[in-house]
């Protein structure tokens, strides 16, 4: 592929170039101009005041707690859905995929809708103490839904490639099934696995619309930090609401940097 | 085959933008915007409706009109900030006055229109859960061990500052000092456990997430609310004594003139006082200025022992907001989440 | 059921009705919820709420802007996959993170930044009010919303196409005589073809669910500037809940729709991958969204 072989470099990086500044960086840029219009004491303050820390608290708390209850989660599916064979599996499979396609806001209408007292989970669970709704469990509640499918995803190619091969040779030479699960099957997966929960992190971080619908956004107990932006920007303050997302965009630059490494690193394993 | 994935979506573009064109309006008619607070929904769904039946009998082309809703401040903030509304219907008069300082209307407006400029007005009641368990009959039960209040975000909400200033006035109107109403309030936010930016917002924690042991609702948010909700889940208290709310309507001359809908805005405005409109005000929940409409619909506003009103708490929305509702007032130096 | 064979019958079966009771719980039991809900005042309530005017409008709405982010997107994106994957320059890798930006953006934050560009207390706000152009609380801030958050999708799936297939084919088609135009027309498009489509699936399927982003620029004026999913937001504020889960029950049918269709789609890019360099073996799978 020698430089400009082909005619239309010129058009097609000028298109893309113009689009991708227009569009994407002008308008991010514009985030940092707005929050360096406040001095560093009130940028500061905006940053760090406690009902921001404590959003930031929930929201990557949540989120890892999400991720890591979805690495169990999807690696039971995960092996279910590749080791066995059941009447109804591609239905599942398809089932998985649900979080991807549905809206956000309709899946916190309908969480909010089950887990209220009145609905067909809350009305068990909540005479119990667990409340699906108005609580931080709430929060990582949603989050699992929408990213289970990173890890289930992530997982299944790598089980499917693994085969049942190197189990039993490992079998035949006497290992229990829990040893073949421990040491042979387990450090092959551990990469994929790392992915999945990192790319199901990532996006609960992001997470906005199901979040609203079920949380009550109580400060300093279920806001998250994307709500904290809104709650800025509805009392129009605006260098308040770009401090904070200031914040947000750095952490998920960091998180998909980790991600592209681990991605990188589990590809290299699989070879 | 590619084209003809992109020529089937060119084709629905052109379509879907026919479609769109259509559906603003009458045919090349005039649409106005009416930006409202939070629980005048279902109000003005009726208004509008009535509105342009009459409109349309009257005008040669279509009137329409769109409502948009949210917290009363952040509302006057969003015209501040560009939305084109031809008509304000706010929850306080500070909220108008905020735009009459900005140049989009004059600063006399509230004197144009019958009653300050206030077709209907309302009162701040309890909302509680059906039979009351808490049992509260009052303001003071308000700040009780164990009660908790749902309220909206002042900063935001015409309703929430209304229900600041009704309970600040429940303490100075009757004797006590400004430090008491100060502790009163502070301890009566240490109870509320979140604040939505608008009324209805509260609403809807209050009653689909069951939240809060109490609503401090417009009278009619809360009649609205047993209304939806069949009557069996909520029932309303009212409190001995409260504030008389009186959210005004303004055209917004500097919004309408531009977009040539003055003579239809100001149509709607005059509407409002019609004995059409003052009915479906009445069966919405509000308090109608006219008195032979509120004689008829007296079942449904029941008597207050004393209706204060802004001007005895504060002495005028101006004097209130700098005092309570500014950066640094008494709403920041009570309100203290992290407690 | 059939799997590994020394493992004890009943440890299979538990993780199996794990497994399930999850996947039920999680994911069949709300969507389940949403239907129950939509139908529990029987069909003429709902054929009645979608038939709401606004309601109607809604749709009518997101369908308008998913369609233009759709097809901005994809010309771009194809231009993008193209200058990326058929030259070598420095700082490839850059411009591909760069074009990836909106996936780390999370929603909020996508129509924070345009309520910024294009609010008020800007100066092309202001130049823009001064001109009664109006772009937020209005359709044209909805559609450069969306235009940000769908930016990546067709560029993604369509460079790795883009790169496997190489120059080899257009480079032959030039020197037989054929326009850079005809070459791209008739030899790379039918090539990149799935990826395009793919993208395409993927990017509508977002445009038409977004909610934050939108949530934040939208008047939220309703009949106006809603789109389905605030439709869907408000109409549950305003006690109709049964009407909230109707409008939901159209997302539902549209996720069946495009799950069905992306897993027709997904195997053809993997074949076209494989099939545009079986020299290196394994290409590249098709990204999920993030």
């Amino acid at each position: 592929m020698a430089r400009r072989r082909l005619p239309g470099f010129g058009l097609t990086m000028g298109a893309t170039l113009l689009w991708l500044g227009v569009l994407v960086l002008i308008p991010l840029a514009t985030l940092f101009v707005t929050a360096s219009s406040l001095s560093p004491a009130e940028l500061w303050k905006a940053v760090s005041n406690p009902r921001a820390i404590a959003a930031y608290k929930l929201t990557f708390g949540a989120s890892l707690l999400a991720a890591v209850i979805n690495g169990g989660l999807g690696l039971v599916l995960a092996w279910v859905l590749v080791r066995y064979d059941f009447p109804g599996k591609s239905f599942v499979d398809g089932l998985i995929d649900i979080p991807f396609a549905l809206p956000t806001a309709v899946a916190g209408l309908t969480y909010a809708s089950l887990y209220s007292p009145k609905g067909w989970m809350g009305q068990w669970l909540v005479p119990l103490g667990i409340w699906g709704v108005l609580t931080p469990f709430s929060v990582v509640l949603v989050m699992v839904f929408v990213s289970l499918p990173f890890v289930v995803r992530s997982l299944q190619p790598v089980l499917e490639d693994l085969g049942v091969e190197a189990e039993e040779a490992a079998d035949s030479l006497g290992a229990s099934r829990w040893q073949t699960l421990r040491h042979v099957v387990f450090p092959n997966v551990l990469p994929a696995l790392l992915t999945g929960i990192a790319l199901a992190f990532a996006r609960a971080v992001g997470e906005y619309g199901s979040i609203v619908f079920v949380s009550g956004n109580i400060p300093f107990r279920t806001e998250i930090a994307s709500l904290l932006i809104v709650s800025r920007l509805e009392e129009y303050d605006f260098g308040g609401a770009a401090a904070v997302a200031g914040v947000l965009l750095f952490a998920s630059f960091a998180i998909n940097g980790m991600i592209n490494f681990l991605s990188r690193w589990s590809r290299r394993h699989e070879g | 085959m590619d084209e003809g994935v992109l020529m089937k979506y060119a084709i629905g573009i052109l379509a879907a933008a026919a479609g769109c064109g259509g559906c603003d309006g009458g045919a090349g008619g005039i649409e106005l915007l009416n930006v409202s607070y939070d629980p005048t929904r279902e109000l003005f769904k009726g208004i509008n409706q009535a509105f342009v039946r009459t409109a349309a009998a009257t005008h040669v082309r279509g009137v329409g009109v769109k409502t948009s809703h949210g917290g009363s401040g952040a509302q006057a903030r969003a015209v501040l900030g560009g939305l084109k509304a031809d008509v304000a219907t706010l929850a306080l008069a500070f909220d108008i006055d905020v735009l009459a300082d900005k140049g989009f209307l004059p600063r006399d407006w509230q004197s144009r229109l019958p009653n300050n400029s206030c077709p209907y007005t309302s009162a701040i009641v309890f909302l509680v859960r059906k039979g009351n368990p808490k049992k509260i009959r009052g303001w003071d039960d308000l700040v009780r061990e164990g009660v908790s209040v749902i309220t909206p975000n002042p900063k935001t909400s015409g309703g929430a500052r209304w229900n600041v200033l009704a309970a600040w006035g429940h303490v100075t109107l009757n004797g006590g000092s400004e430090e008491q109403a100060r502790d009163f309030l502070a301890r009566l936010f240490g109870r509320v456990p979140v604040l939505d930016a608008g009324a209805r917002g509260s609403s809807t924690t209050f009653i689909q997430l069951g939240m809060g042991d109490v609503l401090l609702a417009w009278e009619s948010e809360a009649a609205l609310a047993i209304r939806e909700t069949g009557g069996d889940e909520l029932e309303a208290v009212y409190p001995a004594e409260s504030i008389l709310a009186e959210p005004p309507v303004a055209l917004i001359d500097r919004n309408a003139d531009a977009r040539g809908t003055r003579a239809a805005a100001e149509e709607y405005l005059r509407f409002l006082y019609t004995d059409e409109a003052q009915e479906v005000i009445a069966r919405a929940g509000f308090r109608p200025s006219s008195a032979a409409t509120l004689e008829r619909h007296r079942a449904s506003f029941p008597p207050f022992r004393r209706l204060f009103t802004v001007k005895e708490v504060a002495g005028g929305w101006k004097e209130a907001q700098k005092k309570f509702f500014a950066a640094g007032g008494v709403f920041d130096q009570v309100y203290r989440p992290e407690e | 059921m059939k799997g590994r064979t020394d493992t004890p019958w009943w440890v299979r079966y538990l993780v199996f009705l794990m497994a399930m009771g999850l996947a039920g719980v999680i994911l069949l039991v709300p969507l389940a919820n949403v239907l129950f809900r939509a139908f529990s005042g029987g069909l003429g309530a709902y054929f009645g709420a979608l038939a709401d005017p606004d309601t109607v409008h809604a749709v009518f709405l997101t369908l308008f802007v998913a369609v233009v982010s759709v097809v901005f997107n994809t010309v771009f994106g194809v231009a993008a996959a193209w200058a990326i994957g058929k030259y070598s320059f420095r700082g490839k890798a850059l411009l591909v993170t760069l074009i990836d930006l909106p996936f780390s953006v999370s929603p909020v934050i996508s129509g924070l930044i345009f309520v910024l560009l294009f609010g008020a207390p800007s100066a092309l706000g202001r130049w823009l009010d001064g001109h009664n152009v109006q772009i937020l609380f209005a359709t044209p801030g909805i559609v450069v919303a969306t235009l940000f958050v769908t930016f990546p999708f067709v560029a993604r799936e369509v460079l790795p196409i883009m790169e496997a297939t190489g120059t080899d084919q257009e480079e032959a088609a030039l020197t037989l005589g054929a326009s850079p135009w005809q070459t791209f027309r008739h030899v790379t498009l039918p090539t990149v073809k799935w990826g395009v489509i793919y993208g395409v699936l993927l990017c509508t399927a977002r445009a038409i669910g977004e909610f934050g982003a939108v949530a934040v620029v939208s008047g939220k004026i309703a009949g106006k500037t809603d789109t389905m999913s605030l439709r869907v937001e408000k109409l549950y504020q305003e006690y109709q809940g049964r009407a909230a889960f109707a409008v939901a029950t159209l997302f539902l049918g549209l996720a069946v729709v495009t799950l069905v269709l992306k897993s027709a789609v997904e195997w053809r890019v993997k074949r076209a991958l494989r099939e545009a360099a079986p020299s290196t073996g394994s290409g590249q799978a098709p990204s999920e969204a993030a």
